[in-house]
């Protein structure tokens, strides 16, 4: 058995390093042949999202609307007279993964821009590959602000254009104290800090601040703490499937949205039907866009997104976000005329597009897009009306430079 | 404590027992291992940097620095009959201690980034020697090994042993987790910590860096094995074995098996150790993701499809496992979670010496109709 | 001073998901020897039963789905058993492994047949409202609870076939030769053993997330309270559930939830330090 085993690992290894080699051969003249073929009449992008995982649950629905712009811009003619081809790789709620597929998409399949992530912490562990490879990712989600890397276009809202005007909504409402709830990672440390900041300049109480760690769901203790201190709102940055075990608790303990709302940054549509309309009707969210936004682009959007996905899916603002971002990037090459990532960064700025949120302008400085801010409010039957917005799109500010109380902040 | 029947023995109920000890081997075939051994060595160290473009290369790389982890596992659990389903914190201590230093490297004298983001103002002095490569690199190993060493006295000594010692270590991968991600100015968070660029003044994103950094790894995959399969063949290894297939026997005998388990959890986590440190560079990020319950519990089924009694087929289950992930990921994502949910169902049912046990198997049947004929 | 007052009972409503989840773990996982980690996926299975007879329960659907989903859910522990697990007895930590690839498959299912996202199961009226910090669907789940753990010490204690079980569980070759068919014992043990788990997703309904995942967020939990109940123990499963969730809950209301997870932890170590093998263990003369 000794001796055998030499031999049986041996050749064992050299099988496995057989079937590394064979992955690797026919999978590169692919990736060759595609190089020559998007020369000719089509372009490649990459789509890289989550599609298994934790994450997956949210992250599906980006790539579906995003899959959508695609199929659209390609219906009518393409750009550049080219089709667009979407290469989807799966970021599996890994962050490795996402740095691992990122490099695959750029190095191997030559895609031309690549639209993904959720996350921060996947943007994070993208961003090195990207500004090394010189490439150009497209990152659909509101985040916590503080970053602006040349390789990246960030189309979903930036702290200044979500939760500082959530505050500001709440101020005006005559709310004078806060508790902060949320996951215990990046974004909401970050926005509970802005938000500190915020009150103390505002006259604006925080009674309290509390973490729990990602996919927590016994929030006795934490409703509890929340009851004792009687604030007028609860500013909530909980992600996931916390949001369910927190808006159940919080509802059983007896609170309702009419004494104490709860302003939820991470709720959209899609997450309001497993917590259950019961249990957050009346409570507020801040998104940038909204299913029931009254516009005509959105109006073709929602119906568009129904009819290829099915009429009970709903639209929610990552997805709108993520589904911008393909038609501003189509628009930006169009102005270019190249998929050149040099020549199309340079392009963007101020590209301006009706969209289905309204006016969105690429702000070519820091490579955010200038977004309206908007309040809702939960309805009972799940979709989310408006009851407050910014009236005209604000111009992004990630590191809060313009804002004389959050100095102390970067 | 009769409810849970003893755990058989590792050695298959197949395998006669008390066999005739085999023929001395033919001449040719006292060659064949060390043969095998340098033709494996010549494929990955010469054969592979040549033919294999960088991005694969690179992918070897990382399932190479499991396969490392894969092989503490193999000599824990197959030699050792310790199911631990805590590596992913030895390998995680390791990464970060490397993570720490390229970090610290990078700052230049300033804090690192997310240390500003997260409102942390001087340096936390639990950073401070991690400017030091040397130290990072010894504690990167050092630092597993001892929490390793204490915590198999702990529980070791009390005779907490089987699916108790399984279910601890699990809990300490979970409980692990949760304490980095919420010490964030400390730790990084959840990101972890990643945007490296420069290892001992080399570009890492260089396809050179990487290629170098595929070789170390390879180099010290095929020292670690060696260095296994002596420990093995050596008086303690004898003894490893027979404290997995009969605990108290050995016990009786005079020996303090405790001190057997707790000496190889602790490699097999200095291992894994050694694997996160070389998986930073190579990966580029290190995130409490990787250290958790899954991660951790994936390499472990890693390792029984390649076969868990034989080191060979623990570091081969490595580099299959992590092979077919990225490509049926780039297939079809979906169906990863089917495909790795059947093939353990499969292995664990009707192979439970993995891929190496079928090829052991394949070479009995051969031989002994061999030797009818 | 209020507020420490008020953990009290949350500490016990924790202690209650705890022990409603380790009840079926004690029998499969105490009882048999059996590691299995697809017992969250039974819990989910529960949860998802619920959800599925909203159809035509409605608002009723939650105490509709109690029997249920036991049935549901120890019909689907009952063919593992048959199928799988059959082959593995004496191979705990091999079952262990095997199991975990049951749950990864039975978790893909879910998201294939249910959707990724979390779907809704409406509390009935009546668990509306409650009794100062303690809402009705917490007293819910603890009554549950201790009701589960009152059938099962009659189950076991005055009844044959429960009796029958435990001469298995004390000494399966013995059990054997005195005429007991171990192989339906197994099979009973199992399918009770998982049905309560089912019971248990039914309860979890009411205060958190029903998705495909819902089996992970618990089991790492209720795998600790049995290791700290001792193996098979019924009253080391409600002790050790009890100063667990007692534990969590003064942990959290002192530190953060992130912090309570860890001393949780650490004290189940250092109480192994001084009983190895949990609260009660079985008297044995046995070695390992």
């Amino acid at each position: 058995m000794r001796k055998s085993a030499w031999r049986i690992g041996a050749a064992i290894a050299l099988i496995s390093a057989g079937i590394t080699g064979c992955g690797a051969s026919p999978a590169g003249t692919a990736g060759d042949a595609a190089s020559v073929a998007g020369g000719a009449d089509t372009i490649k992008v990459g789509l890289l999202h989550s599609l298994s995982g934790t994450m997956a649950i949210s992250e599906v629905t980006v790539r579906d609307a995003e899959m959508l712009a695609v199929e659209e811009i390609n219906a009518a003619g393409g750009v550049l007279g080219k089709k667009l081809v979407p290469v989807v790789e799966d970021g599996a709620s890994d962050w490795p993964t996402f740095a691992e597929k990122a490099t695959k998409l750029i190095a191997r399949d030559r895609v031309a821009t690549v639209f993904g992530g959720w996350t921060s912490a996947s943007r994070k562990a993208m961003l090195p590959v990207f500004e090394k490879r010189k490439a150009l990712l497209w990152y659909p989600v509101q985040y916590e602000g503080l970053e602006s890397s040349p390789n990246i276009f960030y189309t979903g809202a930036t702290t200044n254009q979500q939760i500082v005007p959530a505050l500001d909504y709440l101020k005006e409402q005559g709310k004078k104290s806060v508790f902060l709830v949320g996951s215990d990672y990046v974004f909401p440390r970050t926005a509970n800090k802005i938000i500190k900041a915020y009150a103390a300049a505002n006259g604006m109480k925080v009674l309290g601040e509390e973490y729990t760690p990602l996919g927590h769901t016994e929030y006795g203790t934490l409703v509890n703490k929340v009851v004792q201190a009687r604030p007028d709102a609860v500013f909530n940055t909980l992600n996931g499937d916390s949001n369910v075990a927190f808006f159940k608790q919080l509802k059983s303990a007896g609170v309702t949205a009419k004494d104490m709302p709860v302003m939820s940054v991470s709720v959209a549509e899609e997450e309001v039907k497993g917590i259950g309309v019961d249990n957050i009707a009346g409570h507020l969210v801040a998104w940038n866009y909204y299913q029931t936004t009254k516009n005509a682009a959105n109006d073709k959007f929602v119906a568009a997104f129904k009819a290829r996905y099915g009429a009970d899916r709903v639209t929610s603002d990552p997805m709108e976000a993520g589904y911008n971002a393909v038609y501003l990037w189509a628009e930006a090459v169009k102005k270019a005329g190249s998929t050149d990532v040099e020549a199309v960064k340079k392009a963007a700025g101020g590209i301006a597009l009706d969209r289905p949120e309204g006016q969105v302008t690429i702000d070519g400085d820091n490579q955010h897009m200038f977004k309206t801010a908007r309040i809702g409010e939960v309805e009972p039957d799940g979709q989310i009306k408006e009851v407050w917005n910014s009236g005209k799109p604000i111009k992004p500010d990630p590191y809060l430079r313009t804002y004389s109380w959050a100095g102390g902040l970067v | 404590m009769t409810a849970t029947t003893p755990q058989t023995p590792a050695t298959p109920a197949t395998a006669p027992r008390f066999a005739a000890p085999p023929p001395a081997p033919p001449w040719w075939a006292r060659l064949g291992g060390p043969a095998a051994f340098t033709a494996v060595a010549l494929l990955a160290l010469v054969a592979a940097p040549l033919l294999l473009e960088p991005f694969r290369l690179n992918l070897l790389a990382k399932y190479l620095c499991y396969a490392i982890v894969g092989l503490g596992i193999g000599l824990a659990w197959g030699q050792g009959g310790m199911l631990v389903i805590g590596q992913g914190v030895f390998f995680g201590l390791g990464g970060y201690a490397m993570g720490m230093y390229l970090k610290l490297h990078e700052a230049g004298g300033d804090l690192p980034d997310f240390m500003v983001w997260s409102g942390v103002e001087r340096l936390p002095a639990l950073w401070a020697p991690f400017a030091s490569p040397a130290f990072s690199l010894v504690f990167a190993v050092a630092g597993p090994m001892a929490l390793a060493g204490l915590l198999g006295t702990l529980v070791f000594r009390r005779r907490v042993r089987g699916a108790y010692f399984a279910i601890l270590t699990q809990a300490l991968a979970a409980a692990t987790v949760i304490l980095l991600v919420g010490r964030q100015g400390l730790t990084g968070g959840t990101n972890g910590l990643t945007n490296f660029f420069e290892l001992f003044g080399q570009d890492l994103a260089a396809d050179g860096t990487q290629r170098g950094l595929y070789l170390v790894v390879a180099v010290v995959l095929g020292v670690l094995y060696l260095g296994a399969r002596q420990l093995l063949r050596s008086r303690f290894g004898r003894l490893l074995i027979a404290v997995r297939d009969g605990e108290d026997r050995v016990r009786f005998l005079g020996y303090d098996p405790a001190t057997v388990k707790t000496l190889t959890f602790a490699v097999s986590a200095g291992m894994a150790g050694l694997a996160g440190a070389l998986f930073v560079p190579v990966v580029g990020i290190i995130s409490p993701a990787l250290l958790g319950v899954v991660p951790s519990l994936e390499l472990v089924v890693a390792v029984a499809v390649g076969g868990r009694f034989s080191l060979a087929g623990a570091i081969l289950g490595a580099v299959v496992m992590g092979q077919a992930r990225t490509t049926f990921s780039e297939q079809f994502a979906d169906g990863w979670l089917y495909l790795q949910g059947a093939l353990f169902i499969v292995v664990m049912t009707l192979a439970p010496r993995g891929l190496a046990g079928l090829a052991g198997t394949a070479r009995e049947m051969w031989s002994s109709r061999r030797a009818r004929a | 001073m209020g507020a420490v007052i008020n953990q009290l009972p949350i500490g016990l409503s924790i202690a209650a998901v705890l022990l409603l989840i380790a009840l079926g773990l004690t029998f499969t996982f105490g009882q048999m020897g059996v590691i299995n980690m697809a017992h969250g996926e039974f819990i989910m299975a529960g949860a998802y039963t619920a959800y599925l007879l909203q159809d035509w329960a409605g608002r009723q659907a939650v105490p509709v789905a109690l029997p249920v989903a036991f049935v549901v859910a120890g019909l689907m522990g009952l063919v593992l058993e048959r199928t799988l697990i059959r082959r593995f007895y004496g191979r705990p930590l091999d079952t262990l492994l095997l199991t975990w690839g049951v749950s990864l498959l039975l978790q893909q299912l879910a998201r294939d047949l249910f959707g990724a996202p979390n779907v809704q199961v409406r509390a009935p009226e009546f668990l509306e409202g409650g009794l100062g910090v303690l809402p009705y669907n917490r007293l819910f789940i603890m009554a549950l609870a201790a009701g589960g753990v009152l059938a099962i010490w009659i189950y076991l204690n005055r009844t044959a076939q429960g009796r029958r079980m435990q001469a298995v569980m004390q000494n399966r070759q013995l059990a054997a030769v005195m005429g007991i068919d171990t192989g339906r014992v197994d099979m009973r043990t199992f399918f009770i053993g998982s049905g309560l788990a089912g019971v248990a997703g039914v309860a979890l309904t009411l205060v958190g997330p029903v998705g495909p995942a819902l089996g992970t967020y618990y089991i790492v939990d209720a795998f600790l309270v049995v290791v700290a109940g001792g193996l098979g123990a019924l009253r080391g499963a409600v002790a050790a559930a009890l100063a667990l969730g007692l534990l969590n809950s003064y942990a959290e209301f002192w530190t953060d939830a992130s912090l309570a997870k860890v001393v949780v932890f650490a004290a189940v170590i250092a109480f192994l330090q001084v009983r190895p093998r949990g609260l009660f263990v079985l008297r044995s003369r046995a070695l390992t």
